[in-house]
């Protein structure tokens, strides 16, 4: 089974903070104001963030596709 | 599971967007203090580099959330893309700033005394509501009970705008589009560009 990761599109992200606030793992960290970043040691690909923002742009992944 | 995330004094300020409707209801003046709410996420992003206040301290993302999820009131369906979009977020950017600038001037009106005060709030740029029961006199001079009435109207019609995404999308719809989001997303990138650049 392919592991799984989420993957926050930056160029569209508007830096909210609600895929942060919402994680269960703290695994997401909003890089300087600017987007979502997801730390993938932590992540367990549960989705929680990806229900949660309201721009829509949380994917879950497979992790050889997060860069 | 064990509970990693602690509870901060700054989780509960969506009690401060409810009360702050609240104080302005019965006394008008109170809108000053909603200055607080423009000026600090400007104040984080533009000398820290963050947008910590939309991330952590922001009453009415909170009080959206808290009705949307908790209470249950929101569709959670996704929103539609344009409305996250660059060219909407600053659209609607340039249209709260000329709204405000409109407002500003209207309260130079009254200062210059061009025009008199009127008792009412303007929802949504548009509908007059009576407010005269939030009228106190004091010898404080009629501007600043126009802008009072103006920010508060600004205030509303905003909160309103993001209590009906909220129904209709996601809980916090509003912030993809939020004008202070926009804004200190805006500083923030402007002043890592340098830094990437490097």
């Amino acid at each position: 089974m392919t592991k799984k990761k989420a993957r926050p599109d930056a160029s569209r992200c508007v830096a909210c903070g609600v895929c942060k606030k919402e994680c269960p793992r703290v695994a997401i960290s909003i890089y300087k104001g600017c987007y979502a970043v997801v730390n993938l040691d932590l992540c367990v690909a549960c989705g929680i963030c990806a229900k949660a923002c309201p721009a829509d742009v949380i994917d879950i992944v497979a992790e050889s596709e997060v860069n | 599971m064990k509970k990693i995330r602690k509870n901060h004094w700054y989780d509960y300020l969506w009690i401060w967007s409810i009360l702050y409707f609240a104080l302005g209801f019965f006394n008008i003046l109170f809108a000053w203090l909603g200055l607080i709410d423009f000026l600090l996420p400007l104040v984080f992003a533009a000398v820290f580099g963050n947008k910590w206040f939309c991330n952590n301290m922001c009453g009415r993302g909170q009080l959206l959330w808290l009705l949307g999820r908790k209470g249950k009131c929101s569709r959670r369906a996704s929103a539609p893309k344009w409305l996250s979009s660059k060219w909407f977020r600053y659209g609607f950017l340039a249209f709260f700033l000329t709204m405000f600038g409109n407002m500003l001037f209207q309260t130079y009106l009254v200062f210059s005394k061009a025009q008199s005060l009127k008792m009412a709030i303007k929802l949504f740029w548009t509908f007059k509501v009576p407010f005269k029961w939030a009228y106190h006199a004091s010898a404080l001079p009629d501007w600043s009970y126009k802008f009072a009435f103006g920010f508060y109207s600004l205030m509303l019609t905003s909160t309103l705008i993001g209590l009906i995404c909220m129904v209709l999308f996601k809980e916090r719809t509003w912030c993809t589009f939020c004008p202070m989001g926009t804004m200190t997303q805006g500083i923030c990138q402007l002043k890592n560009k340098d830094k990437k650049e490097n």
